[in-house]
C-alpha cells in the first residue's frame, strides 16, 4: 500500500525494518491511544474533585512521574522488573495457551494454587538449607499451578467442557482453597488473623537492590524455553499446528487431545510459578484473602505480545512498568493507581478494534497475529469458526 | 424418641440425612429473606447471559457490566441527592435522585452491551476477550473514580428499602416464611421472580423467542428464512446489559447504599455458573441462583447457630470455604457430563457473517 501516511518507515528499503514495523504498527498505535484517552480521562476526572484549581498539565505530570517511577534510577528499574516476572509468566502461560487454541482464564487460579503449594512447601521445610528449600518450594509452585492447568485441559478432552467456563470456575475454588488451607492447616500458630507464618529458608536470594529476586531470572528463562519450545521443537509444531487447524494435525497423525492437556498443564505450570515466585520472592507469607490481578492482566500481555514470547517479554515490560509506576503517580500527581487498568483496557480495546484503526490509518496486517477468529472456538461443541 | 427413628439414627449415614433435612427445614425458612437477596444479583447476572447466549453471544463481561452499574447508581444517586431533594416515598423509600440514578445505571449498562454488541457481532471480535475488557476497564474506571470522589466524603442519596407485609401474612402456617422471603424485599428483589417468569414465557412462547433461540442454535438457517440475525444479536445483547445493570444497581442502591471498589466481587462470574447449571432457560438461572445462595447462606448459618449432634460435628468441621466453593464445584461436574448435561445453544460465541450478496 504506497503512500500510506504511516505505513513505511524512515529509510523503507530494508525489508527486516518493514516487516518489523508491520509486527509493531498495532500495537504502538493501540498505546498512543490508550494514552490519549488517559489524557481525557484525568482531564475530565479533575472536575470531579472539588476545591482545586484546573491543572491542564496534570496528564503530562501523571504520565511523567509514572515513567520515572518505572525508569528514574536503579530502584525503580528493580521495582519494574519485579513487577514484570508474574506478568512475564502469566502472560506466557495464557499466551501458549492461545498458540494451541485454548483460552485460558484460569491464570488467576493456577497462580493461586502454586503460590499456595510453594509456601506450604516453605513452611514444610523450614530450617532446612536454602539450597535444598528453594527449588524444593519452586517446583512445589510449578506442580501446583500445572494440577490446576491439567483438570481443564482433562476435561476438555475428555468432555468437550469448554475451557473458558472450567477456568473461571477452577479460579474461585482456587481462591476459596487459599483461604480454607491458610485459615486451616497453615495458619500461623498464635496469630489471630488467617495468615501464614514467614517462610524463612525458602526466600528467594536477592540479586539486584531492595528485592530484586532470582524469580525475575526464572521468567526471563522461560520465556526463552517457551520459544525453543514453541519453534524449535517438533512438540511446538505440532502444538502450533493443532492451534491453527485440529482437522489438520488429526489427519497428519497428531493427537490433538493429548497435545491439548500438555499444553494447559504447561499453562498452568507457568502460573503456578509466577505465584511461587510472588510468595517466594516478595510476600514471604500468606493470608486467606489474598489475591492478584496477574490472571487478567496476563490475558492483556498475550494479546499485546501477539502470542510471541518475545513480544510477551516487551509487553510484559510495559505493564510492569506501568504497575511499577503507578505508586509514585499516585504520590506525586495525586492519580488513582487504577488508571493503569484502564490503560491496559483500552489498549486491548485498540487492539481488538484493529480492523477498524487499519482501515482508518491505513495500516498493513501482520502475518501471524492471533487472529480474532484462532481464538474462540465455540463455546460450547458445535462447528469452528470460519477463519476470515 | 419414636423406636423407628431412633433404629434410623443408628444408621449413621441415614441418621446425617435426616438431621440434616431437619436442620434445613427448621433454617432456610429463617433465612429465606436473605436467600432470595443474595440470589437477586446472581439471577439478573444470568438472565443476561441466558438472553445473549440463547442468541449466540458470548458475554462474560457481565461482572463489568454490573460492576459499572453500581457504581454509577451509586454516584448518580450522590450527585443527584443534593439537586434534586425529596421525601423517600411511601413505597420502597424510592426518591427522585434514585428514580433518576437508577436510570443512569441501566443507561451505562446499555452503553457498555453496545461496545460488546460492536465488537462481537459487527467487528466479529473474540468475544471472550472482548468481554474481558469491560472487565478490566470497568474495574479500572470505578476503582479509578471510586477514588477521586471518595476523597471528599460524598454523602449517600440512601437506597431503596423493603417492603414490610403485615406481620399476620407472615405468621400464616406453612407458607408464610415463603411470603416473608419474597415480599420481605425491596423493588429490584421483588421484581426478579417476575421478570424471570415473564422472560421464560417470552423465550418459549413468543416470536421474538423463536427467533431468537433460532439465531442462537442455526443463525445462517434463520438468515433464509428473513430474519435479521445481525440486528437481533444486538437487540439480545442489549436487553441482556438491561438486567446485568438492574443486579448491578441492586448492590449498590438496594442491597446496601454505598459502593466500594470491586463490589461486585465475581458475581457476574457466579451468574455465568448458574446460567449453565440452569440449562440457558430463565427459571432453570433463577433456581440455581436460589441454589448457590442458599449454598452460601447455609454456610454463614452454620457459623452463627449450628445443628447439634454429629450432623453439627460434621458441619462445622468442613471449612466455610466449601459452602462458598460449592456453586463452582457443581458447574464443572456438570459441564464435564458427569450428572445431568448442560449443552449450550449450538451457535453460542461464534461471530456471524452473513453471505456475501451481489
Amino acid at each position: 500500500m504506497s503512500g500510506s501516511i504511516t505505513g513505511s518507515p524512515a529509510g523503507g528499503s530494508s525489508a527486516f525494518l518493514r516487516r518489523t514495523w508491520t509486527v509493531v504498527a498495532l500495537p504502538i498505535l493501540s498505546i498512543v491511544l490508550a494514552l490519549v484517552v488517559g489524557t481525557i480521562l484525568i482531564l475530565a476526572s479533575e472536575l470531579l474533585i472539588p476545591n482545586r484549581a484546573f491543572n491542564p498539565l496534570l496528564p503530562l505530570e501523571a504520565y511523567r512521574s509514572l515513567f520515572v517511577g518505572a525508569f528514574g534510577g536503579f530502584d525503580a528499574i528493580v521495582a519494574t522488573l519485579v513487577f514484570t516476572a508474574p506478568l512475564l509468566l502469566a502472560g506466557l502461560a495464557v499466551g501458549i495457551g492461545f498458540r494451541a487454541g485454548m483460552f485460558n482464564i484460569g491464570a488467576l487460579g493456577q497462580f493461586l494454587l502454586g503460590a499456595l503449594a510453594a509456601c506450604w512447601v516453605a513452611l514444610m521445610l523450614n530450617g532446612a538449607p536454602a539450597i535444598v528449600a528453594v527449588p524444593a518450594a519452586i517446583l512445589a509452585g510449578a506442580v501446583g499451578g500445572a494440577v490446576w492447568g491439567f483438570i481443564p485441559g482433562f476435561l476438555k478432552a475428555q468432555s468437550g467442557a469448554h475451557e473458558v467456563v472450567t477456568t473461571i470456575m477452577l479460579n474461585y475454588v482456587g481462591i476459596y482453597v487459599l483461604a480454607a488451607v491458610v485459615s486451616g492447616p497453615l495458619k500461623a500458630p498464635g496469630s489471630p488473623n488467617p495468615i501464614t507464618q514467614n517462610i524463612d529458608a525458602a526466600a528467594l536470594p536477592i540479586l539486584l537492590g531492595r528485592n530484586g529476586h532470582v524469580g525475575i531470572l526464572v521468567a526471563f528463562a522461560a520465556a526463552a524455553v517457551i520459544a525453543w519450545l514453541l519453534y524449535r521443537t517438533t512438540l511446538g509444531f505440532e502444538i502450533r499446528t493443532v492451534g491453527a487447524n485440529p482437522d489438520a494435525a488429526r489427519y497428519a497423525g497428531m493427537r490433538p487431545k493429548l497435545l491439548l492437556i500438555f499444553t494447559m498443564s504447561v499453562s498452568g505450570l507457568l502460573a503456578g510459578l509466577a505465584g511461587a515466585g510472588q510468595v517466594l520472592g516478595v510476600n514471604h507469607q500468606l493470608n486467606a484473602a489474598y489475591s492478584t490481578t496477574v490472571g487478567f492482566d496476563g490475558i492483556a500481555v498475550a494479546l499485546l505480545g501477539r502470542s510471541n514470547p518475545i513480544g510477551i517479554v516487551f509487553a510484559s515490560l510495559l505493564f510492569g512498568s506501568m504497575r511499577a509506576g503507578a505508586g509514585l503517580m499516585q504520590i506525586e500527581a495525586q492519580i488513582p493507581p487504577e488508571l493503569v487498568d484502564v490503560l491496559q483496557a483500552t489498549i486491548l480495546l485498540f487492539l481488538v478494534a484493529s480492523p477498524v484503526l487499519q482501515r482508518i490509518f491505513r495500516l498493513r496486517s501482520a502475518k501471524g497475529m492471533v487472529d480474532s477468529a484462532t481464538l474462540t472456538r465455540t463455546y460450547g461443541g458445535g462447528t469452528e469458526v470460519a477463519a476470515r | 424418641m419414636d423406636p423407628i427413628i431412633e433404629a434410623l439414627y443408628a444408621i449413621p449415614i441415614l441418621g446425617l440425612v435426616f438431621q440434616l433435612g431437619g436442620y434445613l427445614v427448621a433454617t432456610v425458612p429463617a433465612i429465606s429473606p436473605l436467600i432470595l437477596q443474595s440470589a437477586t444479583p446472581l439471577a439478573l447476572g444470568a438472565l443476561c447471559g441466558v438472553i445473549c447466549e440463547r442468541s449466540g453471544v458470548v458475554n462474560i463481561g457481565i461482572e463489568g457490566t454490573m460492576l459499572a452499574s453500581a457504581f454509577t447508581g451509586w454516584v448518580v444517586g450522590v450527585a443527584l441527592a443534593p439537586v434534586l431533594p425529596g421525601d423517600p416515598g411511601f413505597l420502597f423509600g424510592i426518591t427522585p435522585a434514585l428514580f433518576v440514578a437508577i436510570i443512569a445505571a441501566l443507561g451505562v449498562a446499555l452503553l457498555i452491551s453496545l461496545v460488546h454488541a460492536w465488537l462481537s457481532i459487527s467487528i466479529r471480535a473474540d468475544q471472550i476477550i472482548s468481554g474481558t475488557i469491560i472487565n478490566i476497564a470497568a474495574f479500572g474506571v470505578t476503582g479509578y473514580l471510586n477514588t477521586l470522589i471518595a476523597r471528599g466524603s460524598p454523602t449517600s442519596a440512601g437506597n431503596f428499602v423493603p417492603l414490610r407485609p403485615p406481620r399476620e401474612l407472615l405468621d400464616l402456617p406453612v407458607v408464610g416464611w415463603l411470603i416473608d422471603g419474597f415480599f420481605s424485599q425491596g423493588p429490584i428483589a421483588m421484581s426478579v421472580l417476575f421478570i424471570v417468569i415473564v422472560l421464560q414465557v417470552l423465550l418459549f412462547r413468543s416470536r421474538w423467542g423463536l427467533r431468537t433461540r433460532a439465531v442462537g442454535e442455526h443463525p445462517k438457517a434463520a438468515e433464509t428464512v428473513g430474519i435479521n440475525v445481525i440486528r437481533l444479536r444486538y437487540r439480545n445483547v442489549l436487553i441482556g446489559g438491561l438486567f446485568a445493570g438492574l443486579g448491578g444497581a441492586y448492590l449498590s442502591m438496594e442491597a446496601t447504599n454505598s459502593f466500594q471498589a470491586g463490589m461486585t466481587v465475581g458475581r457476574g462470574f457466579i451468574a455465568l455458573a448458574a446460567m449453565i447449571i440452569g440449562r440457558w432457560t430463565p427459571v432453570g438461572a433463577f433456581l440455581a441462583a436460589l441454589l448457590f445462595a442458599s449454598s452460601g447462606a447455609i454456610g454463614q448459618a452454620i457459623v452463627i447457630s449450628a445443628p447439634g449432634g454429629t450432623l453439627g460435628d460434621v458441619m462445622t468441621a468442613i471449612p466455610a470455604q466449601v459452602y462458598n466453593a460449592l456453586p463452582y464445584l457443581v458447574t464443572i461436574v456438570v459441564l464435564a457430563g458427569v450428572v445431568g448435561r448442560s449443552i449450550p445453544p449450538a451457535a453460542d460465541g461464534q461471530p456471524y457473517q452473513r453471505e456475501a450478496t451481489t
